[in-house]
């Protein structure tokens, strides 16, 4: 059964809006199961959040990402919880990671232009008491995101009807 | 001289007498509409993995390019051997024991044409593949199709085959996993099949090539009955669970009395395997269970999707156990399996194959392919589900 409950989660992963009825037959148990197991998830905090993933490209006006290598000092208690706790809050932050490595916190921000994000980076999160340094990287394409391709490729090449 | 009608009166009486495949047949019409969702195709949507396709890239910079000891490459043979071990716990010598071939469709012609003689009767299991039939004829034999019944699940019974067998039978020809049902056997159907050729003194062949794709059970080979290896040619190849039709790979495995028959025919009519194939089936075989564990699952949550949607519609279907079908009978809807195919896709665009293909004995089915991308299974299920609503 813990087999197939991570092929639930895979499925709403690739799909959040795949019926429970086909999320069912798909993985050959009853829709009862599937609903109650989608319950326990999201009470347990599994899974948080459903969200469409979007190709920011086709949008007329397209927002910039930027990706953001941030080296702080660490406290001597907590560590990195509270300065990143802080800069998760801020709505333009989109992810925030803990990396090991030469930087430490790795964030993932949303703007309307570089200029805004450029702002972002020298007016709120340079001049946040314990950040030491940043590198800023503006986002050229996404090709992949989510698991998900963001450029289709070339058909199906197979015979239509074939032994 | 010139004109067609005394051209074709030259053509081999037997070649002649061979049917236009019905797939063929579907496959010019299906071909000549736009925006059909086809679950007619018996190959992987997968492409092949990528470390396989670069092995071959690999070889191809490296120079490779010549041809190969007409047996096929020693490592790749012995990868093959290993490998045969592995799943049934039957070593095969390498060196005169196994034949790589191109595809499991020429290990076919080799075995039969090795084999059999005028007259000499072969046993083998309808709703079967396509090629078993014209093979054994091209080879004088008479294909003599066992039909196995839907209340079996598809299943071979030893009680079919002694109706069946003469004292001319010479070779039991086995396809479990199984296209186009998708029926699979267990270790005691194949027990009493192979108590059946023992008894008979039959030559078995048994086209494995779907034996990783199985959904709820390992596979049993015939080979590893005691008694069975050495009346066995054991047919396999890439095509299937490594998602490698195009590369064309195949291999048997016998002993050697029997692959130096098949030799003699395979280094006259094919010379060898082609190179490029052989180096990328020995990546196959090294470094491929990662990705065969993965289509696998991805081709099961397909199997339980099309199965349940089938008995949503009130559509009988065994469940497939094996391969990539799903073998559906619409036997309650008053048409013909080809009526209700060319019916079907032309109201809803949807291609299946009438299971008349696959012999007389598939009347009242059709064969569902579900080597397509789950998107595509989804809404050709819609598309049944309301073609049969108006029926
Ligand atoms: C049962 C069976 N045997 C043999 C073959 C031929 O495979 P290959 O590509 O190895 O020639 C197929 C292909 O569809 C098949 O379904």
């Amino acid at each position: 059964m813990g087999e197939i409950m991570n092929e639930l989660l895979n499925l709403l992963k690739q799909n959040a809006l795949e019926s429970p009825g086909n999320l069912a037959k798909l993985l050959g148990i009853s829709v009862d199961e599937v609903k109650a197991q989608i319950a326990e998830y999201e009470k347990s905090g599994v899974i948080r959040a459903y969200q469409a993933v979007v190709n920011e490209e086709k949008l007329d006006a397209s927002l910039v990402t930027t990706v953001i290598e941030v080296k702080v000092t660490p406290e001597s208690e907590g560590g990195f919880d509270r300065i990143a706790d802080l800069i998760s809050r801020f709505p333009e932050v989109e992810s925030v990671y803990l990396m090991s490595g030469t930087f430490d916190l790795l964030l993932f921000i949303k703007g309307r232009t570089m200029h805004e994000a450029a702002g972002f980076v020298s007016e709120k999160l340079a001049t946040l008491p314990g950040v030491t340094s940043t590198a800023t990287h503006f986002m050229m394409k996404t090709y992949k995101q989510n698991g998900i391709l963001m450029h289709t490729g070339e058909g199906d090449e197979r015979l239509k009807v074939s032994p | 001289m010139n004109d067609s009608k005394s051209l074709r009166s030259r053509i081999a009486q037997t070649v002649r007498d061979i049917p236009r495949s019905g797939i063929r047949d579907f496959f010019e019409i299906v071909s000549s509409r736009e925006g059909v969702i086809s679950l007619g195709i018996g190959e992987p949507d997968f492409v092949t993995p990528w470390h396989i396709r670069e092995a071959a890239a690999l070889a191809l910079d490296r120079g490779v390019t010549s041809y190969t000891s007409n047996m096929g490459l020693l490592s790749l043979r012995r990868g093959i051997s290993k490998y045969v071990e592995k799943k049934t716990g039957i070593a095969y010598n390498p060196e005169d024991e196994v034949l790589v071939t191109v595809g499991v469709s020429e290990g076919l012609d080799l075995a039969i044409r090795a084999l059999i003689e005028p007259g000499d009767e072969v046993l083998y299991h309808e709703p079967s593949y396509v090629s078993y039939n014209p093979l054994i004829a091209l080879a004088y034999g008479v294909a003599v199709a066992v039909e196995t019944q839907k209340e079996n699940g598809f299943r071979l019974t030893r009680a079919e085959l002694e109706k069946k067998a003469t004292p001319k039978t010479k070779v039991l020809l086995l396809n479990y996993p199984n296209n186009p049902t998708g029926a699979a056997l267990s270790k005691e159907d194949v027990e009493e099949i192979a108590a059946f050729a023992i008894e008979r003194d039959l030559i078995v062949f048994t086209d494995e090539i779907y034996d990783e794709l199985t959904y709820d059970r390992e596979h049993f080979s015939i080979i590893s009955v005691p008694g069975m290896r050495e009346r066995t040619i054991y047919l396999h190849g890439f095509s299937k669970a490594w998602a490698m039709t195009g590369f064309r790979m195949g291999f048997t495995c016998a002993p050697p009395e029997l692959t130096e028959a098949m030799m003699k025919i395979h280094q006259y009519s094919m010379l060898c395997a082609p190179v490029l194939s052989q180096e990328a089936s020995i990546e196959a075989l090294k470094h491929a269970e990662k990705d065969i564990a993965y289509m696998k699952a991805e081709y099961k949550k397909r199997r339980n999707f099309i199965y349940a949607s089938f008995k949503e519609m009130g559509i009988p279907c065994i469940r497939p156990e094996g391969a990539f079908y799903a073998f559906a009978d619409i036997s309650q809807f008053g048409m013909t399996a080809h009526e209700f195919s060319l019916k079907l896709l032309d109201e809803q665009n949807v291609a299946c194959v009438p299971g008349t293909a696959f012999g007389a004995c598939g009347e009242g089915f059709i064969r569902c392919s579900y080597a397509t991308s789950l998107d595509e299974i989804k809404e050709a299920m819609v598309r049944i589900a309301r073609f049969i609503e108006k029926l």
